[in-house]
């Protein structure tokens, strides 16, 4: 039930918006969040934009992830 | 796609779960709980309970909304859903979850006027489209979706769009994560946070679960990768015999959460004691509506409902509460399966029965 989906934002007019995922483009209301640009991506649930994805924090996570492959890092340097 | 497609790498999701092995080791059994039903059918649906090595349990706890709304609402819209003047709007979750002696489907079925919405703003847009009906939305759900109802209920207060109205039975994630500590029957070496919730929440208000009860915990996102992240942490800080509450979802969840949906559901609801379906009352865990929007509360409208009764043998309230599992039921598989769905737990596509009899053998 607490599904989200993150979305592009492809326009938006005041709180509205329209987000895209794989090719689908739906109305995204975007009231709850402040500074939404085009090209965002935001984590899209019922209807309602709920956060914009931190694309830095989501670098670094990844980053993180690969480094445990890489062997530059173990578990418990974070 | 982008921000999904990454966490379901296979050298990394691999390597994770041959990390979360090999740091296990030594550590005795271990029992983690994901609190959230979206966490529960990615775990199955991604094979990650396999990929656990043996002396990991992942343990499902009371999260699906749906499994955890009590009868009597059930009953009370199915009685509102029989009044001729009455439109019922729901996610679609709701339709099929038995309530006393019928369901919204059947009732459907029968005739009733039953719409499943995604969003509660296109219920409010029914509502506006047919003024000479009155729109019951159905508002279940945790913190990810209240301010989404409360959105719609504000606009209706707003825009005087009276015959909006909803029948609340939204609940909060950290009072059960409380009741679920504070219970003697459950032992738990760490909690996997759920993080739609926290994106709302934020990772701040579980400091209680570190420093009150000493209980490992990490907030996780939905990936394949994310939860595997997180039980990793889990495995280091039992390794550590450390307790904290980390956010490995840093992508969606900040410290203080989202302030302006946090506000919005503030505006519209209020905290009350709220009855959570197999488990019972749990103090401080619900919302109900404001006094200034009662115009807008479906509770005000008269109806009779029928006697509450639950369903024989079901045992979905103690697998709510994580002490048994779907096998020990003897309903399970027999009786009671998707087609045949006798208590909440084997409904709801995140319950915990669904997902054992879907996924597992």
């Amino acid at each position: 039930m607490c599904l989200g989906i993150p979305v592009k934002i492809i326009s938006r007019e005041d709180k509205e918006g329209i987000a895209e995922i794989g090719g689908v483009e739906r109305k995204v209301d975007l009231r709850l969040l402040e500074g939404v640009e085009i090209g965002d991506y935001v984590i899209m649930h019922a209807g309602f934009a709920i956060q914009k994805l931190d694309e830095k924090e989501a670098q670094e996570t990844l980053h993180l992830l690969q480094s445990y492959l890489d062997g530059s890092l173990t578990p418990g340097d974070y | 796609m982008k921000h999904i497609s990454e966490y379901y790498q296979k050298d990394i999701c691999g390597n994770l779960a041959g990390q979360i092995s090999s740091g296990a080791k030594n550590l005795g059994s271990l029992t983690f709980m994901e609190v959230c039903g979206t966490h529960t059918m990615s775990i199955f649906r991604n094979g990650i309970r396999d990929l656990m090595p043996g002396n990991i349990r992942l343990l499902s706890g009371p999260g699906c909304p749906v499994c955890v709304t009590p009868n009597r609402l059930i009953d009370q819209a199915i009685a509102l859903s029989r009044l001729p003047e009455i439109v019922i709007g729901t996610f679609g979750d709701m339709l099929r979850v038995p309530g006393s002696s019928s369901s919204l489907e059947k009732e459907r079925a029968r005739g009733a006027g039953i719409h499943t919405f995604y969003s509660p703003l296109d219920a409010l847009e029914l509502a506006k489209n047919y003024p000479q009906k009155t729109v019951v939305f159905i508002g279940i759900g945790f913190e990810t979706t209240t301010p989404t109802v409360a959105a719609a209920l504000m606009d209706a207060h707003q825009n005087r769009i009276h015959n909006f109205k909803v029948l609340a039975s939204h609940k909060l994630v950290t009072p059960a994560l409380k009741a679920l500590l504070e219970s003697p029957e459950l032992k738990l070496q760490g909690f996997l946070l759920p993080g739609h919730v926290s994106t709302i929440i934020g990772r701040k208000i579980y400091e209680f679960v570190a420093r009150d009860y000493h209980t490992p915990s990490a907030i996780a996102g939905f990936e394949p990768a994310d939860i595997l992240h997180a039980i990793l942490n889990l495995v280091e800080q039992n390794r550590d015999r450390t307790a904290r509450v980390d956010n490995c979802y840093k992508r969606s969840v900040k410290e203080d959460g989202n302030r302006i949906a946090l506000d919005l559901m503030d505006q519209v609801f209020e905290v009350c004691d709220a009855e959570w379906r197999g488990i019972g009352e749990i103090p401080a865990s619900g919302l109900r509506i404001r006094e200034e929007f009662s115009d807008h509360d479906a509770d005000g409208i008269e109806v009779f409902v029928e006697e509450t009764r639950e369903a024989d043998g079901c045992i979905c309230g103690e697998i709510l509460r994580g002490v048994k599992i779907p096998a020990d039921c003897p309903l399970f598989r027999k009786i009671c399966h998707p087609g045949n769905p006798i208590g909440p737990c084997m409904v709801s596509t995140e319950g915990t029965c669904a997902a054992y009899y879907k996924y597992s053998k």
